[in-house]
């Protein structure tokens, strides 16, 4: 029986098994051409400028999972890092608290989200794609289109400390994958989620409250998101208003390239983990590599497409359309 | 005794349909109480509405004498009520263990128990002697065996009632045998059993209560003592047919189609036939019989693994419904919403969709004017009641929604028109108005193949009818065999396998 084969290819997807061979072969490729790409302090590197986008894919794979996707997550994480930075400076919050504020901006704009689509019936591409906009919005509102810097030096920590030789932020983004992995697999709420993602008609026939799950996936997104907005601050040492433009795309790119499925129900942070490692070791090899910024999103773009055919190809997906009229 | 269920004048509407017109149903405990009916008869709706899924207009629902008011599918689980659906409803991605207690995980603080999930969870399975490992998604199981999760699931919730729609269709006869051996032991323990089956030995095998429903109506109801297959089925079947069919019978002309030996994997098995020019053959059988398998194959939907086709003396291998187009053959297809239809575009549009493949143009332009004017003599021709072309589908009633679908077909002058399910949910007026098209187009040398569940149109409408059972052709009835009335029992025992006289 075929079922047999698939099982095991099912269950290698679902593990990010096939994210991690993408990694191993695109660090291989890299280094042949570049050895400079594996050295200790460039690995950290990539872990620091994975941070972010991986902060909020995070969040991104708890979207897809549930069967939606959050286009706001670059504006949210503008508008929660202009919001934290103007408590800090403006109303004078101390530090943590100020960093509060601006997770919790996150949140509120997740949940705003999230309640358009679990109340309004609002398709989440376009309840996200307004609050995109309506953040971006109120970030420049509120900034005046001006960065605000010259907050407390404290504020910018996260974004760019060190432990040692590892970056703050790239062991913030990994801790918060391995606490999001162990709510994925070990808790009622994960198996709810996936449920929901998979088939949408058998979580409501099981009492699950759909509306609730939605509420929360898209809470956690943009509290994520706020989250990323202060690393950003801290990396940047000030607030701007136009930073994280296009970075959504970047996130979904990487989780789904971490083998997560765009229509829901498949997937997990193994391999979102895997996925973001993946962007950030092309940005960063192809940098090393001296290559024109043309001509490297030309061949990230070759990538992605191939990425995309050999995953195809590992599901069998070529195998069964051929045999189909034998 | 306690009635575990009373259902009393239980009305349910939808749109153009009444679903179920009063209904009352009774269930005592630790009894398996059978229901039967045609496809449509109203089973799935009752199943719905003792599930929570689905909240009647009408009648009330008293379990152990209390009334429920029910706002979902929870509410019914915490009463005590499990439901196997006839749709597999597991997902797919989640292991077998998980999809069983979805939404009941046993857990040891805020974590999954995964320990107690995974033993939970074979043990229930065990106990059908079959060897399913609970940590596999349950997508990569064969369907006999996710039917089995499916009541297993059913089971894990303590059931006091248990309702199971079709549970035999897709297991193996070793598979049913452990399912019967649960049910007895759930009878046993006190647990009320409702049964939904078209198989004759199983429900006098099982029931010790058949209720037999007919369009949403309760046509009988007895101990099983009281009844035997032939009973049953006349029950099923009815008296229904003081409708006229407007069929002007006269001798085809030359075979158009013929299959021979057609064969596709697990669906369908050495289907022979020959359809001949002005002729309606009709084909009979049970959802799943592998009725709109042969219609898929025809038209080059699915591939088939054994035999031929033949058009006008060749063999043909459609590749696509482009192929089956080029030749003449046209499906209209079962579900016209989302298989026959774009229901947000206008009737023009949707009336050109084929036969823009074939002409309707001006230079590199779509004639437009010639467009209009194909939609506005189809509509004209069907009789499609609309205020202009220019309307969109879906605001037409199911019927005229059918006429469309049709007209789409016609647009091409198939010689071949293969209608799956023609009237389908769709009023008495509309239907008598199909059928006269239909008999209009075989006047007029077309080549009709009818399938359909409705199984007085079946028999009023075709020149022969095949039966089919289990993806075999199981039976041929032709016109002069006998009164459509006598025909109708015999269809329907070929059908479900129950013996009626022969």
């Amino acid at each position: 029986m075929p079922e047999e084969k698939n099982s095991i290819l099912f269950r290698l997807r679902e593990q990010g098994a096939g994210s991690v061979l993408l990694l191993l072969a695109v660090v291989l490729l890299l280094a042949a051409f570049q050895p400079g790409v594996l050295h200790g302090r460039n690995m950290a590197n990539v872990l620091a400028q994975s941070a972010i986008v991986g902060v909020c894919a995070v969040g991104m794979t708890f979207v897809l999972l549930s069967g939606g996707i959050d286009l706001s997550v670059g504006s949210v994480l503008a508008l929660a890092g202009a919001v934290g930075a103007w408590s800090c400076k403006v109303l004078g919050l101390p530090v943590p608290l100020a960093w509060s504020v601006a997770l919790l901006t996150g949140t509120v704009c997740g949940m705003l989200s999230g309640a358009l689509v679990a109340f309004g019936g609002v398709p989440p591409f376009m309840a996200t794609l307004a609050m995109l906009a309506a953040a971006r919005g109120t970030t420049l509102l509120l900034t005046q289109g001006y960065p605000l810097s010259g907050l407390s030096p404290s504020f910018y920590t996260p974004g760019w400390a060190s432990v040692g030789p590892l970056p703050l932020s790239g062991l913030i983004f990994l801790a918060l994958a391995l606490a999001a992995w162990v709510l994925l697999r070990r808790t009622p709420f994960g198996i709810h989620l996936r449920a929901l993602g998979d088939n949408p008609e058998t979580a409501r026939l099981a009492g699950l409250s759909a509306p609730r799950l939605t509420l929360a996936v898209y809470g956690i997104s943009g509290t994520l998101a706020g989250l990323a907005g202060v690393l950003m601050v801290g990396r940047l040492w000030s607030a701007q208003p136009s930073v994280g433009i296009g970075l959504e795309l970047d996130v979904i790119a990487a989780v789904v390239l971490g083998g997560t499925s765009l229509f829901g129900g498949v997937g997990g942070m193994g391999g979102t983990v895997a996925g973001v490692l993946v962007m950030g070791f092309l940005d960063n090899g192809l940098r090393l590599l001296e290559l024109s910024s043309y001509v490297q999103q030309s061949v990230k773009g070759l990538i992605f497409v191939g990425a995309v055919l050999l995953d195809l190809a590992l599901k069998g997906y070529y195998r069964k359309g051929r045999s189909r009229d034998a | 005794m306690t009635l575990l269920l009373d259902m009393r004048n239980v009305h349910k509407r939808y749109p153009g349909v009444h679903a179920l017109k009063g209904i009352s149903f009774a269930l005592r405990e630790g009894e398996l109480h059978a229901l039967v009916g045609e496809n449509g008869a109203g089973k799935s709706t009752l199943i719905k509405v003792l599930g929570g899924v689905v909240v009647p207009d009408e009648g009330e629902l008293l379990v152990r004498g209390i009334p429920a008011h029910w706002a979902g599918p929870g509410d019914a689980i915490r009463a005590g009520v499990g439901i196997i659906h006839q749709e597999l409803s597991l997902a797919p991605h989640l292991s077998v263990a998980e999809n069983i207690y979805l939404g009941r995980e046993p857990r040891r603080g805020p974590f999954v128990d995964r320990k107690r999930l995974r033993d939970d969870a074979a043990r229930l399975v065990a106990g059908f002697g079959v060897d399913i490992d609970v940590k596999r998604p349950a997508g990569a199981l064969p369907p006999g065996e996710q039917q089995l999760v499916e009541i297993a699931k059913a089971l894990s919730q303590n059931v006091s009632l248990l309702a199971m729609d079709e549970p035999t269709s897709s297991l193996s006869a070793r598979e049913t045998e452990s399912l019967f051996r649960v049910v007895a032991d759930l009878k046993a323990k006190g647990v009320g059993i409702i049964y939904i089956s078209h198989r004759m030995e199983e429900i006098f095998a099982l029931a010790d209560r058949i209720s037999v429903l007919r369009d949403g109506e309760m046509a009988g109801s007895a101990p099983a003592e009281e009844f035997d297959p032939e009973k049953v089925i006349s029950l099923m079947v009815g008296r229904r047919m003081e409708t006229l069919y407007p069929r002007t019978f006269r001798e085809p002309g030359e075979e158009f189609l013929r299959v021979e030996g057609l064969s596709r994997k697990d669906v369908l098995k050495d289907i022979t036939f020959s359809l001949r020019s002005g002729e309606i053959l009709g084909i009979a059988g049970l959802v799943g019989s592998g009725r709109t398998e042969l219609a898929r194959c025809l038209v080059g939907l699915d591939g088939f693994d054994g035999g031929r086709i033949v058009v006008g003396g060749a063999p043909f291998v459609p590749r696509n419904p482009g192929d089956a187009l080029r030749k003449g053959i046209v499906l209209v297809p079962e579900d016209r919403k989302r298989q026959g239809l774009f229901l947000n575009r206008t009737i023009r549009d949707n009336v050109a969709t084929m036969k823009l493949l074939q002409g309707l143009r001006r230079g590199l332009f779509t004639d437009r004017a010639a467009v209009t004017h194909l939609a506005e003599t189809s509509v004209q021709r069907l009789g499609v009641r609309c205020r202009s072309v220019f309307e969109p589908v879906f605001a037409l009633s199911g019927g005229n929604q059918q006429k469309v679908a049709i007209a789409k077909g016609l647009a091409v002058t198939p010689k071949v028109l293969v209608l799956d399910e023609p009237t389908r949910g769709v009023d008495v007026g509309a239907k008598a108005e199909i059928h006269q098209i239909m008999n209009d187009l075989a006047a007029g040398g077309m080549a009709i193949l009818m399938i359909s569940s409705d199984l007085p149109e079946v028999l009023g409408m075709s020149d022969a009818v095949l039966v089919f059972r289990e993806g075999r052709c199981v039976a041929r009835f032709s016109r002069e065999e006998g009164e459509p009335d006598r025909l109708s029992e015999r269809v329907m025992a070929a059908a479900t396998g129950g013996v009626a006289h022969a």
